[in-house]
């Protein structure tokens, strides 16, 4: 069973990555881009019968800081 | 004072730091790595050395922060023990969760490594009784991740108690409030992004450095 991570930074939380890729983009005259944030996807090979809260508490002891991040789960039923 | 130094893979200043120590204690630090569980018998000071602990992978500390070395350095922190956290050693005391905050990469997205201005905000503490108040000192910075960030009521509660104790003197990193280093609420775990051991002789081009080391081996002894 599979599983993704998607680590975001939380709203308010300045993201240099993510303005230096507006920035590139508005540099390639992509003119539509109102904002940019940059974050991180991880994806877990999981035995059967893992729970969400087991993901949950890998996010929280390691995956995701979460002073400035903000973690979704997502479970990739047919993997 | 008997010292230890915890280093991981990847660390780099590990040596400086252990120099620094040696010279001003007169005796060799402990370098414990940091898959050990237990620190050596009697270690009165902590020092988490800067550097790129196992090359900065997934967030710059995250990993060292969970290595089997760290949590006996937070049971000893807990017991009062003098912890320093420097560069890296900052990030992974913030990682750890002995400092509150995170440290994020600079506004200005470039690594930076120069001789800043660093002002001492409090002297008051274990570590800064050789410094005057709002003296100015000039520390060297090398990092990526130095752009302290924490909540708003954080970051009042650590300028109200005192627990900010340097400041940039210039615009570097973006830190909020121009944080370069915080103590925790005992006053005994100190992170700063400033590199002291790298300000330690005159060969060095700047020896600020020197008398954190040597208020520190005052009050530990």
């Amino acid at each position: 069973m599979k599983a993704r991570v998607f680590i975001t930074l939380k709203n308010g939380v300045l993201d240099p990555q993510g303005k230096a890729i507006h920035h590139a983009l508005e540099g390639l005259g992509f003119s539509g881009v109102n904002d940019v944030r940059a974050g991180k996807m991880i994806e877990l090979d999981l035995a059967d019968g893992t729970s969400d809260g087991d993901i949950e508490d890998m996010c929280r002891k390691l995956l995701a800081n979460t002073v400035i991040e903000n973690f979704r789960i997502e479970r990739l039923e047919n993997a | 004072m008997n010292s230890a130094v915890i280093v991981f893979p990847g660390s780099n200043c590990d040596r400086d730091l252990a120099v620094a120590l040696e010279t001003v204690t007169g005796r060799k630090p402990a370098m414990v790595w940091h898959k050990d569980s237990e620190l050596p018998d009697g270690v009165q000071f902590i020092g988490i050395p800067g550097g790129f602990s196992y090359g900065d992978y997934l967030r710059s500390g995250a990993m060292a922060a969970r290595s089997p070395i760290m949590r006996a350095v937070k049971d000893a922190a807990d017991r009062g023990v003098p912890v320093i956290g420097i560069c890296n050693g900052f990030q992974v005391l913030t990682e750890a969760g002995l400092l509150p905050g995170a440290l994020m990469r600079n506004s200005g997205l470039h690594y930076i490594c120069r001789p800043v201005a660093i002002t001492v905000e409090n002297s008051q503490t274990l570590f800064t009784n050789g410094y005057e108040q709002g003296e100015q000192l000039l520390i060297p910075i090398a990092h990526h991740d130095g752009n302290y960030q924490a909540d708003g009521e954080t970051l009042d509660r650590l300028e109200g108690d005192g627990r900010v104790v340097f400041r940039y003197g210039e615009e570097c990193n973006g830190s909020a409030r121009s944080i370069a280093g915080i103590l925790n609420g005992n006053g005994n775990v100190l992170g700063m992004m400033p590199h002291p051991e790298r300000a330690f002789e005159p060969a060095h081009g700047c020896s600020d450095g020197r008398r954190l080391f040597e208020g520190l081996l005052e009050t530990v002894g």
